[in-house]
């Protein structure tokens, strides 16, 4: 390893303009003679539509769908077998299935005009009864979102292995718990946003919009515009943060994509918070019912699990309504080796905002539904929740390891991760502190989540859910400009993960070019790869193994022309270090690369023609994806009185193999605790029986701020993946899995003694209190359920 | 969201001021922080057809001594209080809860006046100044009047303060060297708006002993003989059975408490901590 490249804790090149303030975002975005967009959003979460009155003289100013010609509606179908489709109307047609769906679209010189428009409007909205709880959804008698399906369940999914029947009579313990999180917004720095104009000299559509997925965007608005794709343009500028909020197609994208070349001139929607809060970002919504049957010293026997997801209203473009309930029966077993399972998940329609993958997408629901009951075991068998983990990870001896659910997990040391944070969280200090009491009155407690985390899902997964969008082979192109810079262009978007330092710091491990004459160019469907962008941990690993392999590819025509050169026979020649050397012999790649442009005269007629310039695809040996992991290990005290919870320390050990930058990796991990700090604590976007959001601004939907998150403890350990370059993996969600899990074992931990217990996040104070009241009611059964 | 069309006007003086808001059709609000006012005009929940800017009225910047009172403008800032750039007769009361508002950036703006004028029941200058038994110097048409703070406030965003009227400015009594306070604020994080506040004034020199629960659904609950609270209960209040005692149950029962068993047991722990720490610390 070289200073400079893998490994090396290099400050990232792009946060001088991002700390100068001069990055370049989509509201930075001015255009002459720009129009701004407000929208008309329903008021109410499930009606037929009716009429639409444009005031006299504001015709040619509002736009609906029935002015949308010839424009189709979203479909992200799944190929799975019983999966339902809903195809989303990009402005509602017939009906409004949420608050906030989009009814009209205003057109004003400013924002503030177009709101005064977008008031002006008058709908006529007859209510129909309301899917306001995925578990109402699931009803018989629930009145249904889409009327021609007869329930409101996009899809079940079923995964059983082993004799669940057998397992549940025979086993010494079983422990049961129902758990809920709930529906969540995610809350990037930058909301969503688009400026999009017609090209009339190119013809074309260039659309630049705060998007993790650029080439994604431009498909799914070819699919809906019946534009082709030659003839748009997308762009992602700098964005303020994504955490899979900006991975989907958007309506807004398709509405403004279809105005700016109806009007002839730049349109522009910038999201406020209140339309990212009520009608955009949501995500998470989960509900389990959760068994597990275990030996008295708590080895873990059978896990039988039922989790229920509420997607909202439409299945999202192109990711479905299923990622989330789809992907739990297989990443439920988590990190554990048991030989008997059942997970049974269901994707509920309902008259909400249709979720939005969130970091992590379902895992941190999964954690936390098998982390509690990992929990409950432990307590039911009275040993240490850390020791019933470690006699249920799979073992370092067995890795690559295939669980029961049929995942390789590629390798590890799941206890010795484990291990690491039972010591480095002081574990045996907390015991002696709950003996003694603390001096204020609070009660401490510690807790623990263990979980992997499955990244760069490739090729043979997706394949088989066959929803509109499938990974393949990541690209990228290298190009040596005349004076030796090397220009990277990569089809994913870097929106806070670092990577035009990191893939620049891939590129001088393999060349020795100085990362400062790397220049990593992202977010333009003109200027880049094709790809499906950024979002489940796979950037690292796909576009950094494929700028790996591009780097070598360019290195072998380096070689020839240096052979050329230095007179001697390329295989002679080494490319590395900034040079190619042939034993005594060097030249640098700055005048390769000048006599490759400059001083062609040098070089033979038969010379490659290909030059330094060349584009290559790569996927791992597997691509079944990468699996890091982490334990997280939790102080938390509690104020039985106010029923506030504070972090006294927070710790984190992680493993994702070959780390490229371990900086930013530990800025990856810390803000993802911050997250997952969110979800177990504070983030909640509640909605009343007739489907409205309740949280409307950030004074109502709490986000942690700097008070809430400790200076969390990041400890590394690294098993390289056998199967990607460098043996990277995928690790940028991991941070917001664990938090949920840990933070409410520590909860239950400390609130022990008084025989409560907490399961549904966010574990507000209101919440606690009422666990603690519910407690000194009456006793809680273990496995009572 | 983005605000509605609205004219601005910075009158100069009190009178302009005053005639600007009989301007029209009545809808004139005052500007004076805008950290309440500036997201309720975003989110259009106010449509105001003028806003008149208070902020160059030198009245409302002033800071005075008067005897046993120190005069603070309303358009005094909470930041101004907190970092003590303006005189402080409360020895240091002020400045310790105008740390606690909100954030920074929003003390930089938000001022005294515009805080109590706004009449959010989770403001801490409701609570803090009824405890401190600090009175609101009103300008009108008709003159100057003085309402005590305790006063100032019926109802959840109401005030007694006429259409035309502008709070001008607040007296507030000066403590005495034995005096001591508590202060207890419960929120669902920091610079989050109160859900319950218990403030505490023991001076007994000026022969008063004052508890205030504030951040209840309306007006503050001022009980002005605290000391029947917490004499000859010092145990029980230390260790937090204090539902024998008649005060306290008539306090679990207070109507502005609500039926919400949540809403009653942290207001009544601000309370409690407020007490211990004025009477204990």
């Amino acid at each position: 390893m070289t200073k400079l490249g893998v490994g090396a804790r290099l400050e990232r090149k792009e946060d001088d303009r991002f700390l100068r303030g001069r990055g370049q975002y989509i509201a930075d975005i001015k255009l002459a003679g720009m129009r701004e967009i407000a929208f008309v959003r329903s008021p109410v979460a499930h009606a037929t539509l009716g009429e639409i009155a444009i005031p006299d003289g504001k015709r040619g100013h509002v736009f609906t769908a029935g002015d949308l010609v010839g424009v189709k509606p979203m479909l992200a179908i799944s190929g799975l077998p019983g999966f339902k489709a809903s195809a989303q109307p990009v402005l509602a047609t017939g009906k409004v299935r949420y608050v906030g769906e989009l009814v009209a679209m205003c057109v004003g010189d400013s924002r503030a005009e177009a709101e005064d428009l977008a008031e002006s409007v008058q709908v006529d909205y007859r209510e129909l009864p309301v899917v306001f709880d995925m578990m109402q959804g699931r009803r018989a008698e629930a009145p249904l979102v889409h009327d021609a399906w007869g329930d409101n369940v996009f899809l079940r999914s079923e995964l059983a292995v082993g004799d669940m029947e057998a397992a549940a009579r025979t086993a010494p313990v079983t422990v049961s718990r129902e758990i809920r999180t709930a529906r969540q917004c995610m809350s990037p720095m930058e909301g969503r946003g688009v400026v999009a104009q017609w090209d009339y000299r190119l013809d074309q559509l260039v659309v630049t919009s705060s998007t993790q997925v650029p080439h994604l965007v431009r498909t799914g608005l070819s699919e809906c515009l019946g534009l082709d794709e030659g003839r748009i343009r997308v762009i992602a500028p700098d964005v303020g943060g994504g955490f899979g909020y900006k991975c989907i197609l958007l309506p807004e994208e398709v509405c403004l994509a279809w105005l700016a070349r109806r009007l002839g001139r730049p349109v522009r929607w910038i999201e406020d918070r209140r339309e990212q809060l009520t009608a955009g970002a949501n995500c998470r919504e989960h509900h389990y019912f959760v068994t597990a049957h275990a030996t008295k010293d708590g080895r873990i026997l059978a896990l039988d699990v039922e989790g229920t997801v509420d997607s909202g209203a439409y299945s999202v473009y192109p990711f479905t309504a299923c990622l989330e309930a789809g992907q739990l029966p297989g990443m439920l077993p988590g990190p554990y080796d048991f030989p008997v399972y059942r997970g049974v998940s269901y994707a509920v329609a309902s008259n909400k905002v249709p979720i939005t993958p969130y970091r992590g997408v379902a895992r941190p629901g999964a954690c936390l539904a098998l982390e509690l009951i990992v929990d409950a075991v432990a307590r039911a068998v009275e040993r240490e929740p850390y020791e019933v983990r470690l006699a249920n990870l799979v073992r370092p001896e067995s890795m690559p390891f295939d669980n029961v659910a049929g995942k390789h997990f590629d390798g590890g040391d799941y206890p010795d991760c484990l291990r690491r944070a039972v010591a480095a969280i002081g574990f045996d200090a907390v015991r002696e502190r709950q003996r003694r009491g603390e001096s204020d009155g609070r009660l401490v407690g510690v807790g623990f989540a263990f979980f992997n985390e499955q990244g760069a899902v490739g090729t043979t997964v997706y394949s088989k859910w066959g929803i509109p969008m499938v990974p393949g082979h990541e690209q990228a192109s290298v190009r040596l400009t005349p004076d030796g810079v090397l220009e990277l262009k990569v089809g994913i978007q870097s929106h806070g993960q670092g990577l035009e330092t990191t893939l620049a710091q891939i590129a001088h491990e393999v060349l020795g070019i100085d990362p400062s004459r790397v220049k990593v160019v992202h977010g333009d469907t003109a200027l880049t790869p094709y790809s499906i962008g950024t979002w489940g941990s796979r950037s690292m690993v796909m576009a950094g193994g494929a700028v790996a392999h591009a780097c070598r590819e360019l290195a072998k025509r380096i070689a020839r022309i240096a052979a050329y050169c230095l007179k001697v026979e390329p295989g002679q020649v080494t490319v590395g270090a900034g040079r190619a050397v042939a034993g005594s012999a060097e030249i640098s790649i700055d005048d390769v690369a000048r006599i490759w442009y400059r001083r062609p005269q040098d070089l033979p007629l038969d010379v490659d023609s290909g030059g330094l310039e060349l584009t290559v695809g790569y996927k791992p040996k597997r691509d079944t994806g990468t699996f890091s992991y982490s334990a997280h290990a939790v102080i938390v005290l509690i104020d039985t009185e106010t029923g506030h919870v504070d972090i006294e320390k927070y710790v984190v050990v992680e493993d994702g193999g070959t780390l490229v930058n371990p900086m930013i990796v530990e800025g990856q991990v810390y803000g993802g605790v911050a997250q997952g700090i969110g979800t177990a604590l504070h983030e909640e976007m509640p909605f009343n029986e007739q489907g409205q959001p309740l949280a409307s601004t950030l004074a109502d939907y709490i986000l942690p701020g700097a008070g809430e998150v400790p200076a969390v403890e990041i400890f590394h350990t690294s098993s390289p993946s056998p199967n990607t370059e460098f043996g990277v993996k995928g690790i940028g969600e991991g941070g917001a899995i664990g938090p949920p899990a840990a933070i409410l074992n520590g909860i239950n931990d400390a609130l022990r003694p008084l025989g409560a217990e907490v399961t549904d996040c966010p574990v507000t104070p209101r919440r606690l209190l009422a666990a603690l009241a519910a407690a000194r009611s009456g006793p809680r059964g273990e496995g009572a359920r | 969201m983005k605000a509605a069309a609205f004219d601005y006007a910075r009158p100069a003086s009190l009178e302009l001021a005053v005639e600007l808001l009989g301007s029209g059709d009545g809808s004139a609000k005052i500007l004076a922080g805008g950290q309440s006012l500036g997201p309720m005009l975003n989110l259009r929940l106010a449509v105001p057809e003028l806003l008149v800017d208070v902020t160059r009225i030198p009245e409302l910047l002033r800071v005075e001594e008067q005897g046993d009172a120190v005069v603070l403008g309303a358009c005094v800032t909470h930041a101004a209080i907190e970092d003590a750039r303006v005189t402080d007769g409360t020895r240091g009361v002020m400045p310790g809860v105008a740390r606690g508002i909100a954030y920074r950036a929003v003390r930089n703006r938000g001022t005294l006046g515009g805080s109590l004028a706004h009449a959010d029941p989770s403001s801490d200058w409701v609570s803090t100044l009824a405890a401190l038994d600090a009175a609101a110097i009103v300008f009108g048409a008709r003159g100057r009047r003085s309402v005590p703070i305790a006063e100032l406030m019926v109802g959840a965003f109401e005030t007694v303060l006429a259409p035309g009227e502008i709070l001008e400015a607040v007296r507030i009594p000066k403590l005495s060297s034995g005096a001591r306070w508590g202060f207890h604020k419960v929120c669902r994080k920091a610079g989050e708006l109160a859900e319950a506040i218990g403030a505490v004034l023991v001076d007994r020199d000026r022969g008063i002993e004052r508890a205030v629960i504030g951040a209840t659904g309306s007006v503050p609950i001022v009980i002005k003989d605290a000391a029947r609270l917490f004499e000859g209960r010092r145990e029980k209040i230390l260790d937090g059975t204090l539902s024998d005692f008649p005060e306290w149950r008539r306090l679990q029962t207070h109507e502005r408490l609500g039926s919400d068993p949540y809403e009653r047991q942290i207001h009544l722990v601000a309370l409690r901590r407020a007490l211990v720490q004025a009477y204990e610390q």
